[in-house]
């Protein structure tokens, strides 16, 4: 039938112009990456790795950009994953159908589109002024954990509502409690769901720049975080500090830098993807 | 037993008001800090004079060239990603076989988890440059490499979105159109479309939000200088670009100038959640037709 209906002019031009328009995108990821690459590769190496930052390009190194986004990391998914996790699990199977249930909800989709750079302003004055934190990594972490907070709840939802409520009626059937039936069965089961949300939540807050350069994340850091009050800079804010300079050995080590970030961020989606697959596959309902 | 679940209850319950206190953490503090910035700067001056300089000697607080620069960058933005976005979520959901979409989406998906950062450095290192061989006026900071890069960074968000709307249609409604005599592009265009066309007003404005939103991008390409101009080929400043520019340097709180930098995010804010909450309005009303 297909093939009687594919005949038209319209329809060849429009498959064109699809094939064209899809093919450009990955034309220009290819490009993109190709560029990074070739700037970059040379430059990376266990010593660039190692290095502290330098006013001159050739001894400069991301030591202390990558164990501040360790920091941030860590921290970021220390509050989230319980935070987010525990949100949505109330959300799902505590709320009831109310006003203010429905409110919750508008509240948590209007925060996804929330600017970062505004929950930069909102951790400047919460974390680092009225908490006195300063601009520390707990104080950058904590604002990131407010911005992925919602992508968080919402997969953690997502995963959850998957779970089909025969086993939870099962659950209450053989006399487990409301918490019990979600602590044995419902979370088991949805657990593979709620990781990948998490984890493609946490590697866009290691790809974040804005919000912590708002909080007055550091752009020059002769010294290796030690503890979480410490002040800090990461990856992608280095990489924003090379990429604004004029020299042609800072862009360089911009690139090195960008193909650390992408494959710190392509392996977390990656796992991501995996885990997704895996747990599709292996719970069939 | 029971006191252990209202524990649990009441943990969890505090879990999702984090949420609300984030709310209105933001509209607070965001009110509270432009609230203490009229104080010293008229509304009238603010919403009407056509300079923003709260850095220099000769202080204007006119909102109006950083509202030009967003909206032109967003403007140029959407303009790429909104037809490349459709165009694909058509082609793959109508067109393209099971192996493409297959092979397609998930590449498709890497441009969405680029950190913006690295986008900044595309527009200034690469587009700009390449688009200076067309366009010799071509300033080295400009409107339209960050807006066209933003652009290129949204589509696999307005295509995905798109395509979930048009999934959503039911198969019944095509096979119909197909039974009729239709082509595939009239079914498309005629049937599908119209069909998923709240779903893909919310995509376009949501990726309108996210180009108002975008931050890096500007800041690194665009030229952090505030201009009242529509002309894409000069260095302007967006709204996010001037909070980050403000951001870098050192500027003491409860000045002035401190508070600029919420009284530019109240505005934000403002445009995001109007654009928000259209969005929400319309997949509430319109959303379950088909399901």
């Amino acid at each position: 039938m297909s093939k009687s209906n594919s005949g038209s002019i319209n329809d060849k031009i429009f498959k064109g112009l699809g094939i064209t328009a899809t093919v450009s995108c990955l034309l220009i990821l290819v490009v993109f990456l190709g560029f990074i690459l070739v700037q970059g590769l040379e430059r990376l190496s266990l010593e660039f790795l190692m290095s502290l930052p330098s006013r001159f390009a050739d001894e400069a190194g991301i030591y202390t950009a990558w164990v501040g986004t360790l920091w941030i990391f860590i921290i970021t998914t220390l509050v989230s994953f319980p935070l987010g996790v525990g949100a949505g699990i109330y959300l799902q199977e505590y709320g009831k159908k109310s006003m203010l249930n429905t409110l919750l909800e508008i509240n948590i989709a209007n925060l996804a589109g929330v600017p970062s750079v505004i929950y930069g302003l909102l951790g400047l004055e919460v974390f680092v002024r009225i908490m006195q934190m300063g601009n520390s990594i707990l104080a950058g972490a904590l604002t990131l954990s407010l911005l992925i907070l919602p992508v968080i709840i919402v997969s953690t939802r997502e995963a959850i509502r998957a779970v089909p409520s025969s086993v939870k009626d099962a659950s209450y059937a053989l006399g487990a409690s409301k918490w019990q039936t979600i602590w044995k069965q419902v979370l088991p089961a949805s657990f593979g769901g709620i990781l990948t949300g998490v984890i493609l939540a946490l590697s866009r807050a290691v790809g974040e720049t804005a919000p912590l350069v708002v909080i007055g994340a550091l752009v020059y850091v002769p010294f290796v975080p030690q503890g979480p009050l410490d002040e800090f800079t990461v990856l992608p804010i280095q990489i924003f500090n090379w990429v604004t300079r004029p020299q042609h050995e800072f862009i360089v080590n911009a690139a090195a830098a960008i193909i650390v970030l992408l494959l710190i961020t392509f392996a977390m989606n990656g796992i991501a993807v995996y885990l997704r697959n895996r747990w599709q596959k292996k719970i069939n309902w | 037993m029971k006191l252990k679940e209202k524990i649990i209850e009441k943990v969890l319950a505090f879990c999702a008001l984090v949420t609300v206190l984030t709310t209105l953490g933001i509209i607070l503090i965001l009110a509270v800090q432009a609230f203490a910035f009229f104080k010293d700067v008229s509304i009238v001056e603010f919403l009407t004079s056509t300079q923003w300089s709260p850095l220099f000697a000769q202080k204007h607080y006119g909102i109006l060239p950083l509202l030009a620069g967003t909206f032109l960058t967003t403007a140029i933005a959407i303009a790429v990603a909104l037809p490349v976005g459709l165009i694909i979520a058509i082609y793959l959901n109508e067109y393209a076989s099971q192996q493409i979409r297959k092979i397609t989406k998930p590449v498709l998906e890497i441009l969405a988890v680029v950190p913006t950062v690295v986008y900044g450095f595309f527009a200034l290192l690469i587009v700009t440059p390449f688009l200076k061989t067309f366009i010799p006026g071509l300033a080295g900071f400009n409107a339209l490499s960050p807006g066209i890069v933003m652009g290129i960074m949204i589509i696999p968000y307005v295509s995905s979105l798109s395509e979930d709307a048009l999934n959503a249609v039911p198969n019944s409604l095509r096979q119909a159109s197909f039974g009729m005599g239709a082509t595939k592009f009239q079914t498309a265009f005629k049937v599908m479309v119209p069909a998923a066309s709240s779903g893909i007003i919310v995509s376009a404005i949501l990726a309108i939000a996210r180009a108002i939103g975008e931050t890096m991008i500007v800041t690194i390409a665009a030229g952090l200088q505030p201009r009242f101009t529509l002309d894409p080929t000069v260095p302007i400043e967006t709204i996010t670009a001037y909070i980050m520019n403000v951001s870098m340097g050192d500027v003491a709180r409860g000045t002035t100038a401190y508070q600029t930098i919420f009284a530019a995010g109240f505005t934000l804010f403002i445009f995001i959640f109007i654009l928000n909450n259209i969005s929400y309005w319309i997949k509430s009303k319109y959303g379950l037709k088909y399901e």
